[in-house]
């Protein structure tokens, strides 16, 4: 009888130190081990930019499918030109534009912009997207193909002018990095061609290599820095390099960006090839983007 | 004849306790509802993985936070980037067991109500939680479904200012999982 106590004794403890272990390990060890078939999953780095502009210029970053972004941009005056014109805000150019993600990897953009009354249009295709996992990829890159249209009227109705010399082209690559949560670069290798350009001499196509990124400062204020700088053999004369420094300020939906820049233009050609202001003589324009998203298509 | 019996038993309670088992699921369905007078918000993950052991009635829910799905892209975008930081905690979690296991018997078609209690952890945060679930068994398979409100606040995802209208201090979480024996 006694042996059959111990046995039920071991029987139960047996039982019960077998319920503990399955409690306590097996169940998260097997958790666990259903959750590590998801390293054959790869993770697409996102936010690398708060939104696709980084100033004046393209970042890395598109509109998601079926999003369309309305911008609206100005460019004020130069602050050195005085009170008078207070500090440049009595004058401003603007742009508007409708970009449209047509897939998570596509999208489409045009505009008008009141300087040189320019149109223009453009896609952007991300070509490698930066990811871990299963799939590694270091850099995100994109290919940006821009088509502008001056609108303006020719200064000199006398001679023959064709509507061909109003075009100018752009095409651009961008290679941009999220080093980490805060800290994003990008490299953006440009080449524009113009129809038209002032004086015989003067090269159509020209060369540039833009550096921009962006260091957050809190979780929604980053501060963003972009630069162009122009070949010198292609440069065209009395033009400079651009350079911008602004704030993305984003807010639910919409996202504003606040900058300093020496570019009136807001397309491809004319902040990059038609920049004439200097920052050390104080041809700085203030100037905002607002971008404002509206899902057009639902996500699932 | 006793050693027979002991023999017998021994089998008994052995075959008894390889028939606890392990239930499972890899694609359970987790999703949260915000809902004020600005805008209703809503995401799903149907990709949960969860364990119910029928014997111990322990549970276990592991979860990605960039697996939520949302309807706006850019909703999706702040909820891993500002609110969950997902890059930095990637996982969301539930540690804890049915504490009315009597009440259950996973060997029977039926529908049971019961109370689950255990740790939540999400964002770094944990915190205990006692919700009430009904499990169904059905067959070989058994679901689980529960309702029940998390605070924000609870787990410091904090909301800025701006937005503070349009997101509600306090999220309704559902949870729907289909789990197969294992």
């Amino acid at each position: 009888m006694k042996s059959l106590k111990v046995w039920l004794f071991f029987l139960l403890m047996g039982m019960f130190y077998e319920g503990i272990a399955q409690d306590t390990s097996d169940l998260m060890n097997l958790l666990e081990k259903e959750i590590t078939s998801t390293k054959d999953m790869t993770f697409y780095t996102t936010a690398t930019f708060k939104t696709t502009r980084l100033v004046n210029g393209h970042s890395v970053e598109n509109v998601a499918k079926g999003v369309l972004d309305v911008k609206i941009s100005h460019r004020f005056g130069n602050l050195n030109e005085g009170f008078y014109e207070l500090f440049g805000l009595d004058k401003a150019t603007m742009r508007i534009g409708f970009d449209y993600g047509i897939t998570n990897t596509l999208m489409i953009g045009v505009g008008r912009s009141t300087y040189q009354k320019t149109y223009d249009a453009f896609f952007k295709l991300k070509i490698l997207r930066q990811s871990k996992g299963k799939r590694k990829m270091p850099i995100t890159l994109s290919y940006l193909p821009t088509i502008a249209y001056r609108s303006l009227k020719w200064e000199d109705q006398t001679i023959k002018n064709y509507a061909s010399s109003r075009l100018s082209y752009s095409h651009q690559l961008i290679i941009g990095r999220k080093f980490s949560e805060g800290t994003s670069l990008q490299l953006m290798p440009t080449f524009v061609h113009q129809n038209l350009v002032t004086s015989a001499n003067d090269p159509n196509d020209l060369f540039a290599i833009g550096i921009g990124g962006r260091q957050k400062i809190s979780k929604r204020i980053s501060i963003n820095v972009e630069y162009y700088y122009q070949l010198e053999e292609y440069k065209l004369p009395g033009t400079t390099n651009s350079l911008s420094v602004g704030f993305d300020i984003e807010t639910g939906g919409h996202v504003f960006q606040v900058h300093f820049t020496n570019s009136p233009g807001m397309n491809e050609r004319t902040f990059i090839a038609d920049t004439k202001g200097l920052w050390d003589k104080g041809d700085i324009l203030f100037g905002f983007n607002i971008s404002r998203v509206f899902t057009i298509r639902n996500k699932r | 004849m006793r050693k027979k019996i002991l023999i017998l038993v021994t089998f008994f309670f052995v075959t008894l306790s390889t028939n606890a088992q392990n239930f499972i699921t890899k694609n359970g369905k987790i999703s949260f509802f915000s809902k004020t007078d600005v805008e209703n918000i809503d995401a799903v993950n149907n990709q949960a993985v969860s364990l119910i052991n029928s014997q111990t009635g322990s549970v276990a829910f592991s979860v990605l936070v960039n697996g939520f799905l949302f309807k706006k892209a850019l909703m999706q975008e702040h909820f891993n980037e500002n609110y969950m930081e997902s890059t930095k905690y990637p996982k969301a979690s539930f540690k804890g067991s049915i504490t009315d296991m009597s009440k259950v018997d996973f060997k029977k078609d039926g529908s049971y109500n019961v109370t689950v209690t255990g740790d939540l952890n999400m964002h770094n945060v944990t915190n205990k939680v006692t919700v009430a679930a009904v499990i169904l068994v059905k067959g070989n398979t058994v679901s689980a479904n529960t309702t029940f409100k998390v605070k924000l606040d609870d787990y410091k995802i904090a909301i800025p200012k701006v937005v503070e209208n349009n997101i509600s201090k306090t999220i309704d979480l559902k949870v729907d999982c289909n789990y197969e024996a294992r």
